[in-house]
């Protein structure tokens, strides 16, 4: 199964009740799995929208209704959904949105890349908000990153973003469903669906009252702070006598890791570390990691984009160094191989 | 003493901050009248935009969402599919619905969306302080055409319910006024046909109001009611656009 309709099958399976698409290379896949498969579900819908942005707009008016709503894209079209995801930050709404991103930046091309992590995990949109970011790397990884998506977005009310980008949603590889899908789409209790017995409610983000806006981004962040405590996770891959420690995430952790296994067949100490929440970032587990070597190798596929966590978490002192492919062009293992090698031996960890 | 004349139940009780003259207050209203009369109050859903009416939601005494600019027929979208009991309408005015809006307004009707669209057409961006709307008429001076709309460089006001009564998922298109008592009437039928569309499941309905803005068109509230009349109404005629529902006024 491809990464796409592995991800569309965990959202269905997931309670995803709504699906609001727009075409975009190379998510296609998805959209086209929910128009078959949603569609067909009693209580549940699909609509091709006009635009990104109208995508989004109907994912907040569904999520409104308490309904579990998605939308998926690829980076140009993530760009357009800025907007939405900003309203659905302010408003606390639960939502759920792919990117399978490509290269950019502009049109860009359609090859996988890993250019969008500043745009993820930084908000996007305008305001001081923040997304929960889940980074995968496998077609298994992505079906339970969903599962995880619809969780965490209902769990906190704040909007989850999977990160994938091209290669992963292409991809096809053998995918285990954990959950079944329930008969009817779950509702949360606090949904908009009409003042019956109760007084009308409204949502919004406007306000006319500094103060109030100023409360608005206290409770938010109060929640970004336990989300930082409570829901952050990552990877360690043979780091406990890593001499150099590669950091690298999503599909670019996966080619990071053949390039290890291969280094440490020839003898040399090489270890991983992938944040699979790329925020909040896994940043304590990060600096423990600093107690037992000082040298770092950030991988990325674009130029330079998670170093600044990296370096932020280690507070100065790891010795960093950058390696990375921007634009779509996809390293192989034997690529980064030489470039750890290079590393191992220049930092004199051989002796 | 018999009572024959109170706030309709939908409508909070609480005091407009509308400029003397605006049109909102009289639209609101017959929006809450409408929604008591059909008995709906318990199920409707409004989408107020950004711009003057961004507090509807502390007049209307239904359950509200806020939209952003420009995207209420695609928030209005997201919540009837998701929730097909409700009866869900967007509130929008003219930059809103017929600028940074028109793809979704024109989409969401193109699909035939079981909704109800109230369109305020006072062919300003009022909120932001007169700026040049879609709407704005020629010649108009607005604060961003202070030599008067120039349609070498402007366009022309676009006529929005002309152009979704062309699309065949709208079921209903009517433009009506506020500024007299008779037109009023006429409007609140307009209003009340295009919500019993919606409880009917007939498809998209679009009611386009011609609304005063004394304070951006710096007039007073008389003489702004009588520039919807003779100049206004001109441009944007008065009536039936389109009607597949088979039906006359719901009363």
């Amino acid at each position: 199964m491809t990464g796409n309709a592995a991800i569309a099958e965990a959202a269905i399976r997931a309670g995803c009740q709504c699906y609001f698409g727009y075409p975009i290379t190379p998510q296609n896949e998805l959209t086209e799995y929910m128009a078959a498969n949603l569609s067909r579900r009693p209580g549940c819908t699909f609509v091709q929208a006009e635009s990104e942005i109208a995508a989004i707009n109907m994912v907040y008016g569904a999520s409104v209704t308490g309904a579990r709503a998605m939308t998926s894209s690829s980076s140009p079209g993530i760009s357009l959904k800025q907007e939405g995801i900003s309203y659905l930050a302010a408003c606390q709404l639960p939502a759920v949105i792919v990117n399978m991103s490509r290269g950019g930046p502009g049109l860009g091309s359609i090859a996988a890349a890993q250019s969008d992590y500043f745009q993820s995990t930084r908000g996007g949109g305008h305001g001081d908000y923040r997304t929960i970011v889940l980074a995968p790397s496998s077609v298994q990884e992505l079906a339970d990153a969903t599962h995880r998506a619809f969780e965490l977005t209902d769990k906190y009310s704040i909007p989850v973003i999977i990160l994938g980008d091209g290669m992963l949603g292409q991809m096809m590889e053998p995918v285990e469903f954990k959950h079944e899908a329930p008969a009817v789409p779950p509702v949360r209790a606090n949904g908009l669906r009409g003042a019956k017995g109760r007084p009308s409610r409204f949502i919004r983000s406007f306000t006319s009252n500094p103060a109030e806006l100023e409360e608005l981004n206290w409770n938010l962040y109060r929640r970004y702070q336990q989300l930082q405590e409570e829901e952050t996770t990552c990877e360690c891959f043979m780091t406990e006598d890593a001499g150099l420690i590669v950091t690298a995430f999503g599909v670019g952790a996966r080619i990071a890791k053949g390039a290890i296994t291969n280094a440490r067949a020839q003898g040399m100490k090489v270890g991983m570390f992938r944040p699979t929440t790329l925020w909040p970032f896994p940043k304590e587990q990060l600096k423990a990691l600093s107690q037992n070597t000082q040298y770092f190798l950030d991988f990325e596929m674009n130029m330079g984009q998670m170093i600044d966590d990296v370096n932020l978490s280690l507070e100065g002192k790891g010795d960093v160094t950058f390696y990375g492919r921007p634009g779509g062009v996809i390293p192989t293992s034997s690529e980064v191989l030489r470039v750890i090698t290079r590393l191992y031996y220049q930092k004199g960890l051989n002796s | 003493m018999e009572k024959i004349f109170t706030r309709p139940k939908s409508l909070k009780n609480a005091v407009f901050h509308y400029c003397p003259g605006c049109g909102h207050s009289v639209i609101h209203r017959l929006i809450c009248e409408v929604i008591d009369e059909l008995n709906i109050q318990d199920k409707t859903i409004g989408v107020p935009p950004p711009g003057c009416s961004v507090f509807a939601y502390y007049y209307f005494d239904v359950d509200m969402i806020e939209s952003a600019h420009g995207r209420g027929a695609a928030v209005a979208t997201g919540i009837k599919r998701a929730n097909p009991e409700a009866i869900v309408f967007s509130y929008q005015g003219d930059g809103d619905l017929a600028a940074i809006g028109a793809g979704e307004t024109l989409h969401a009707a193109n699909r035939g969306e079981n909704i109800t669209a109230i369109f305020i057409n006072n062919a300003v961006y009022g909120m932001t302080g007169g700026q040049m709307a879609p709407t704005t008429m020629v010649g108009m001076k607005t604060t961003t055409s202070p030599y008067g709309r120039d349609p070498q460089f402007d366009g022309h006001p676009i006529k929005m319910s002309e152009i979704i009564g062309q699309v065949e998922g709208a079921c209903y298109v009517e433009r009506v006024a506020v500024n007299s008592p008779a037109n009023i009437r006429k409007a609140k039928k307009a209003i009340k046909k295009a919500f019993q569309n919606q409880i009917d499941g007939k498809g998209y309905s679009l009611v386009e109001i011609l609304s005063p803005c004394p304070t951006n068109w710096k007039m007073g509230s008389i003489e702004s009611w009588k520039w919807v009349e003779d100049v206004m109404s001109k441009k944007f005629p008065l009536g039936l656009i389109k009607d597949t529902t088979g039906k006359t006024h719901a009363d």
